[in-house]
């Protein structure tokens, strides 16, 4: 094999010593399979053992490499050098503050996860001796896709709203939060309702889309997103015509 | 340093330890549940676990099936009592893993489908397509989220055990995002820190995977038990080890060599027939597959390329609708990393270490010899995979035992209350003092990854699929020095936040550690069983010497010590462990003991 190399451009921050985030420039050898993350673990390796960015599976799973790679935001373990003829910039996920290099502080959304109680608040208890609850491929089909989010915060990075006001929920949180709300054998919908249509919810989405653009696991949050306008809409009509505490 | 009281410490938020936090947190909600994870929870390596978890479902399957498959899968190493206490608990945990709202994948009438697995006699393994653990982790993850007693400490490194009186006390962690230590106190700890494949070169685990709670309690005195058996998967990337699930092979797919031909008849699996059937050919378990595919590349029949020796895993007759429904992350990962559509194109696969099958010594509730000390998952050895592992019964493991650790803990640390932390920080900053040095030393001259690719490479050649004395011997010197090289280390980076260098500084010595338990333990059972094969004159099993747990025991400074338990043995007695026609031939002989 031919030796191929690129110039990996890295945005460097180191909280004790720097003051802003710096390009530092890498030369590296690469062979068409590597990924953008083989290129940063060679750097750590090989060139400077100081870099800093979290990364696990390797296999678009776990959720932790998310980065910027020419300012787009994607999987370094699934994103390929070969792809970058002659250079590529790296750096950390957009919207985020950051912690070091390319590692950024996830405090906002897991406070956002915990807050959409994503967990079945079952409709009626069911014992464990009553075994499962029957729920049919059509309506597995309901929340499955919004199931396969793997929190690697793409789609924040991507979010222009969020990049303004990171009080909105964003689009993770509201496809968790849809895909609990679309479980059948979930009962809490309306508790879950009430922060989609608060001030944090998704009228605060400007229907950019490029959330489901990034998204790596095709979730579409996107769409999450939008059914549940209409369904805040919705909901926001009913209580006028509906006493409260009924069921829909 | 910073202090926290617990009642229990839960080490990993993998599978093992959510399950373990939640039974606690269920059980009593005023028990102070510490759960720390060098990452966030829903990084941990259980998210990778593909194919499915077992649990007995159909009328015509018994937990009588699943513990003979189980044990004579396990080559007669497992202990047998455990193991039937396990595959009586699996099908109650999978439902409750449906309850917390796992996506299993469902049937058309709504009830939950099975599919068929390696070395599983009846199709038993629940799943979620083809990203189980995926959803299993999150499941747990997310369920977690509502106990508030459930204290996390998101990347929190555990650096040291604390263990004064005889008596585990607490643990020391690093605050990765200041480097600052935090002393953990508690009643009782539980170890939930996953496996240790990483110590090997083509492996199919996350970066994380570097048994650390093995290393912590083997350092603290606890044996590491069963530590040759270290399971290579069939199917995996080539270069990267990336794993192609077996249920590839339990929804029907066929594994080839360069002449188009279904090598694994020749390997006492056949014979090969169009339809997969439990047992034969391509669903015969790992180690059996492994070891053919090792037979195929010395006969030359195996396809040579760039990527190195690879089979051919064959998908295209199961149609692209199909897979995309029961294979959709194996159908990515081959377009996204292979350029190869499965549905159109075979996958190029070869084996890669996937499973420690040993680790802490625990008893049948998950209690270390050490009092206080509770461990699950796969960073222990429980018993229930001897010396090679079925698939999918890791995911049911982390559930089954994840629970008991859970409640176990909570037991032990009502009798036994936190001491003060005041008491343990002398220790801890002792302990601290160390791992500091390490990193502020200014005059080594090792470098950190030179010293890693080494240990990987020596293992790959005294530990892989097939092994013989000199090699494994080679191993065990080269480990002996690359653990005097680790003391001449250099740490590059010496700044407080997110020192990544100083972990995986910390992280290479539990390797080392780890992964000389794995070669002496190998060097020292000359027989061949499950996934320990020698081709040195031990090619047999041997019952009447190695019907035994190995136990290795840490000495400071110098090779660690292997000596030798019993097996538990109830109602199986060893016997010839056969696969393909020779099986069904084997199950009618009358039993004999």
């Amino acid at each position: 094999m031919t030796e191929q190399t690129i110039v990996i451009e890295v945005m460097r921050y180191r909280p004790e010593q720097d003051q802003e985030p710096w390009p530092q420039r890498f030369t590296v050898p690469y062979s068409d399979d590597m990924s953008v993350l083989q290129g940063l673990q060679y750097i750590k390796d090989y060139l400077d053992e100081s870099l800093s960015f979290r990364w696990s599976c390797r296999m678009a799973i776990c959720g932790s490499c998310g980065m910027m790679v020419d300012g787009i935001p994607k999987l370094a373990c699934k994103t390929f050098l070969r792809d970058y003829p002659g250079q590529v910039r790296i750096e950390a996920l957009h919207h985020f503050p950051i912690e070091r290099d390319l590692v950024v502080v996830l405090d906002d959304f897991m406070e956002k996860l915990e807050r959409i109680q994503p967990y079945i608040i079952p409709k009626e208890p069911r014992a464990l001796s009553e075994g499962e609850h029957l729920q049919t491929p059509a309506q597995l089909d309901l929340y499955a896709q919004f199931s396969s989010c793997i929190n690697c915060l793409l789609c924040y990075a991507a979010c222009p709203q969020y990049g303004l006001n990171s009080d909105f929920l964003g689009p993770g949180a509201i496809a968790l939060l849809h895909r609990y709300n679309q479980d059948s054998r979930d009962g809490a919908s309306q508790l879950r309702m009430q922060l989609i249509g608060a001030e944090e919810g998704v009228f605060n989405c400007t229907a950019v889309g490029y959330c489901s653009e990034v998204c790596p696991k095709q979730v579409d949050p996107a769409n999450a997103v939008n059914l549940n306008k209409t369904q805040s809409a919705k909901d926001y009509f009913l209580r006028f015509v509906k006493p409260k505490g009924s069921c829909q | 340093m910073e202090i926290y009281q617990a009642d229990i410490v839960i080490v990993g938020a993998g599978g093992a330890g959510l399950r373990a936090a939640i039974a606690a947190a269920q059980a009593d909600p005023n028990l102070k549940i510490a759960l720390i994870s060098k990452v966030y929870p829903m990084r941990s390596h259980t998210v990778a676990a593909e194919g499915g978890s077992a649990g007995v479902r159909q009328a015509h399957d018994s937990f009588d099936y699943h513990f003979n498959d189980t044990v004579s899968g396990g080559d007669w190493l497992c202990e047998q009592d455990v193991v039937e206490y396990f595959v009586k608990q699996c099908p109650e945990e999978m439902v409750q893993m449906e309850h917390w709202g796992c996506p299993w994948s469902r049937k058309a009438d709504g009830q939950i489908n099975v599919r068929a697995f390696g070395g599983m006699k009846i199709e038993r393994t629940w799943f979620a397509a083809d990203k189980t653990g995926f959803h299993m982790l999150h499941t747990l993850f997310q369920t977690s989220l509502q106990f508030p007693s459930i204290k996390r400490f998101d990347e929190y490194f555990c650096a040291d055990l604390l263990v004064e009186d005889g008596r585990v006390e607490g643990v020391l962690a690093i605050e990765i995002a200041s480097g600052e230590c935090t002393l953990i106190a508690a009643g009782a700890v539980v170890m939930a820190t996953g496996g240790a494949a990483r110590v090997f070169r083509e492996n199919t685990n996350g970066g994380i995977v570097t048994g650390d709670g093995m290393a912590l309690a083997f350092r603290h005195g606890v044996p590491l038990r069963d530590m040759e058996f270290v399971q290579y998967h069939p199917t995996c990337m080539p270069r990267t080890g990336l794993l192609f699930t077996e249920a590839c092979r339990g929804e029907g797919g066929f594994l080839i060599n360069k002449d188009g031909y279904r090598y694994l008849q020749d390997y006492g699996l056949g014979p090969a027939e169009d339809q997969p059937r439990n047992k034969f050919m391509e669903l015969g378990p790992r180690d059996r597959l492994s070891q053919a595919f090792w037979h195929e590349q010395q006969k030359g029949r195996t396809f040579e390329g760039p990527l190195g020796s690879v089979v051919h895993l064959d998908l295209r007759h199961l149609g692209a609708a199909l897979l995309r429904e029961r294979l959709p992350q194996i159908y990515e990962l081959a377009e996204d990393f292979l350029g190869v559509d499965p549905a159109k194109e075979p996958i190029p696969v070869r084996p890669a270490v996937h499973y420690t099958m040993g680790g802490i010594e625990v008893d049948g509730r998950c209690a270390a010899p050490l009092p206080g000390l509770f461990a699950a998952g796969e960073c222990s050895s429980v018993g229930i995979h001897g010396a090679n592992r079925l698939g999918s019964n890791s995911l049911a493991e982390l559930c089954v035992f994840g629970k008991v650790a859970g409640l176990e803990a909570m037991a032990f640390a009502r009798n036994h209350a936190p001491v003060e932390g005041a008491r343990l920080e002398k220790q801890a900053l002792a302990s601290e003092q160390k791992l500091r040095a390490m990193l502020l030393k200014e005059d080594g001259t090792e470098r950190m990854a030179v010293l890693r690719t080494e240990m990987a490479e020596t293992m790959e050649q005294g530990c892989g699929i097939f092994r013989q004395h000199d090699s494994m011997l080679a191993t065990c010197d080269k480990l002996a020095e690359l653990k005097q090289r680790f003391k001449n280390l250099r740490i590059e980076d010496k700044s407080s936040v997110w020192n990544s260098d100083w972990l995986l500084a910390i992280e290479l010595g539990y390797q080392l550690d780890v992964a000389e338990a794995m070669a002496h333990s190998a060097l020292n059972r000359k027989e061949s069983r499950g996934a320990h094969q020698r081709l040195d004159g031990f090619e047999q099993r041997d019952d009447q010497n190695y019907l035994q747990h190995s136990l290795a025991s840490y000495q400071a400074d110098a090779a660690p010590n292997i000596s030798y338990g019993a097996v538990k043995i109830t109602k199986s007695q060893p016997a010839v462990r056969a696969y393909g026609a020779a099986g069904v031939a084997a199950e009618q002989e009358p039993a004999h003991d």
